[in-house]
Parts: structure tokens; sequence; C-alpha cells
């Protein structure tokens, strides 16, 4: 039972950071680009505030799995960073805490635009 | 042919097709919640091979991001798009995909100047603004310590 709850949860809560995301998409001009850099920020500042933890803590992947999860993870990766190392913390605890996330974008992106063909665009 | 903001305004929401918001919204909640529950049973599942919290939640990110790519490789990323709207654009999914989509797309205008400098085409103000915003909560950390 425990387990089927983890598993709503996640659904619920994931499910309804993109509700918000498509009623910006619906009911503004938001392109998905801005609405994803929105999503970031809005992760590290709520991080930041420690509003975002007890969410993480609530809903599992339903919080980190959403963009304002990455940002929570930036944010988390400085409040590490600068307890350890100071001022320069500040410097590089996001692309710590980004590090695996952004490579195995980039790695994956070249190893499919290698392999791939151009998708065809009529259908 | 001369005309005010206002007027084009109207025009523009005359001419795009009316969102139907009782379609749009349950698909986008569905299909964010059904890829945030596979990011939850990979945590589980790696958290069961021994890793901390921390690499768990990596790995996952990880994983879900190969998922994407491959996807977006085989042009089924774009189909689920259609339907999933921000239910596929918020997860991490949709990062990924924001990546991998112009990385193959602009591969015909080569690979320095078509792959390489277009993959952060979307990511890029992505990862410059949460970057930017990570400084920023860092030197406000670091200037509380010193208080």
């Amino acid at each position: 039972m425990e387990m089927f709850m983890e598993y709503f949860w996640a659904f619920v809560i994931g499910g309804a950071f993109c509700l918000v995301g498509q009623l910006l998409i619906d009911l503004t001009k938001l392109t998905p680009a801005r609405i994803l850099v929105a999503y970031v920020v809005a992760g590290v500042v709520l991080g930041g505030c420690g509003v975002y933890e007890p969410i993480v803590e609530f809903a599992g992947a339903g919080a980190t799995v959403p963009l304002t999860g990455f940002g929570y993870a930036l944010a988390e990766g400085v409040k590490k960073a600068v307890a350890e190392d100071g001022l320069l913390g500040a410097f590089t605890g996001g692309f710590t805490a980004g590090a695996a996330g952004l490579t195995a974008a980039v790695v994956f992106g070249i190893i499919v635009a290698l392999c791939f063909k151009r998708g065809d665009k009529t259908s | 042919m001369k005309m005010t903001t206002a007027e084009y305004d109207r025009l523009t929401k005359k001419a795009s097709p009316n969102t139907k918001l009782y379609l749009t919204l349950p698909k986008a909640f569905v299909i964010g919640g059904l890829i945030c529950c596979l990011g939850q049973a990979l945590f589980n599942l790696y958290s069961y091979w021994g890793l901390n919290e921390m690499n768990a939640r990596s790995v996952t990110s990880i994983t879900l991001i190969f998922f994407s790519a491959f996807l977006t490789g085989f042009g089924l990323y774009d189909k689920i798009a259609k339907h999933g709207g921000a239910g596929t654009l918020v997860p991490i999914t949709g990062f990924a995909n924001s990546v991998v989509a112009p990385a193959l797309e602009f591969k015909t205008e080569g690979f320095v100047l078509g792959t390489a400098a277009k993959i952060f085409i979307i990511a890029g103000p992505v990862i410059v603004y949460g970057i930017a915003a990570s400084v920023i909560y860092g030197i406000i950390l670091y200037l509380f310590q010193l208080m």
C-alpha cells in the first residue's frame, strides 16, 4: 500500500506541474523555451527558500523529474558547495549538481545525431 | 496594410485554432504524471541496487534522458508530444528532447556549426538562467554565513 501511495503522489504532483505548464501554453503567449527557463529558475528560487525540499520528500520523482527539480538540484548543489568551499562554491555548485543531466543530454544528443537520419517532417 | 497591435492580436486569435482546455489539460496531467511514475520506478530500482539518494536521482535523470534521446531519434517523442503538450515538455525528458532534436535537425549544416552550435538553442537559455540564479543564491548564502 505504501508503495502504491508513493507512485500515486509522484503521478499527482508530477502531473500537477505539467498541468500548470499546459495552462501557461494555452492561456499565455509564453513559448516552450520560456516556460522551461521559468521552471528552472522557479526551482532554484523555491529550492533556495526551502519550499521545494518538503515537496520532494512528499512526492519523490513527482518533484524531481519536472524541470523545477533540475533547478532544485542546482540550488542544493550550490548550498553544499558553499558550505564546503565558501564563495568558490557559489561558482562550482550549480554545474557540479547539473553535470550528470547536462552531460547525458549532450552525449546522447551527439550519438543520436550521428546514428539517426533527420525525421520526415511531413507526417 | 497598416494595423495596430490590438488589431493584429485579434486577427491572430481568429486565425489560430481554438485550444480545447478540457482535452489539453487532462492529457498533459496524465502523460506528465506517467513520466514521473517511470522516474519513481527507476529511482526505486537504483536505490534497491544500493545507490545513495543523490546518485539514484542522477542516474534516474540520465536514464530518462537516454529514453527521450532515442525516442527523439526515432521520431516518436514528437508524436507523444503532440498529445502530451506540457506533459512531455516540463519533465526532464522534454529538456532532453530540446537538446537532441536540434542536434539531429541541424546535422545538415555540419557537425560543428550545425549539430554542436545548435544543440543548446533551447537548452542554452535554460542553463544560462538556471546557473545565474544558482550563483545569486550561492552569494546570498555566503553573505549570510559571514554575518
